[in-house]
């Protein structure tokens, strides 16, 4: 049985999809990394589908899955690397992958990754200081 | 006129077979020097008519064929499966109507992205799409 490798690196889990999908593929990759997001505690998911020359109704639904999924368990999900020809294609089905974070390339993914988790601490000392009393 | 150059035919069995079959239609797709954007959208296309063939019908045969009209050429796709049909067809065309857990995208996303599009159903006979996708289309 095929299986997609998740890889951990600092608060952060990597995916790189490097095979054709097909639906039992992806509903595995779905279920190990939320799985893999619960024990880990990260805090971001960075998906690579640079290799992936189709994304379908159904794959496209997974990828909206795992994102949703990661936030309730608090963390992000930045999608990057799709082909432009993917990009059209999706648009044109009717499926623009809205609340999906994209970046280009792995580069600018983790930065957009780290921007987000620094905000969210930004704002929670904010709130910290809001809170002593003057 | 459509004329018919070659033609294959792919039976669909398991969920896996999807992987080999939208392999043999881009090897079809880039003999007759389809753009990528336009190979890309027809294997999309054959993608979400494939997973109906397997969720509903359990499967069924897919013919691809090189086909020519005037100085154009394209493929030709044909999903034939022997399920339980759909009862209205119109309804089934419309975005987001599913009988399954999905988007609903399936059918009326497919044929946005192929240049021709044509079902015809008959309950408990089964299902036929024919899509064409013209090289330059």
């Amino acid at each position: 049985m095929d299986k997609i490798p998740i890889l951990r690196m600092g608060p952060f889990l990597l995916v790189t999809i490097q095979v054709d999908l097909y639906d039992r593929l992806a509903l595995n990759l779905e279920a190990d990394l939320v799985q893999m997001v619960s024990k880990t505690g990260a805090k971001g998911v960075l998906i690579d589908i640079s290799a992936v020359s189709i994304v379908d109704s159904f794959m496209g639904r997974i990828i909206g899955n795992i994102a949703n999924m990661s936030r309730i368990l608090d963390a992000e999900t930045v999608v990057v690397g799709m082909q432009p020809a993917v990009a059209i294609t999706l648009v044109e089905l009717g499926l623009p992958l809205k609340g999906v974070y994209t970046a280009l390339d792995v580069e600018k993914g983790m930065n957009l990754l780290r921007s987000k988790i620094s905000l969210v601490e930004d704002e929670d000392v904010n709130e910290e200081d809001d809170n002593i009393p003057v | 006129m459509i004329i018919s150059l070659s033609k294959d035919v792919v039976i669909i069995q398991r969920e896996q077979d999807v992987v080999l079959f939208r392999n043999r239609v881009k090897e079809f797709a880039t003999k007759i020097k389809m753009g990528l954007v336009n190979q890309t959208k027809l294997i999309t296309a054959a993608s979400e008519l494939v997973r109906n063939m397997i969720r509903y019908a359990e499967g069924g045969d897919i013919s691809i064929e090189v086909v020519s009209k005037g100085r154009e050429n394209g493929i030709r796709l044909t999903f034939k499966d022997t399920g339980p049909g759909i009862a209205d067809i119109q309804l089934a065309m419309k975005d987001g109507y599913s009988t399954g857990k999905s988007l609903g995208l399936g059918l009326p996303g497919a044929k946005r992205l192929v240049n021709d599009f044509n079902i015809t159903s008959e309950v408990n006979k089964g299902t036929v799409v024919t899509i064409i996708k013209w090289a330059n289309g």
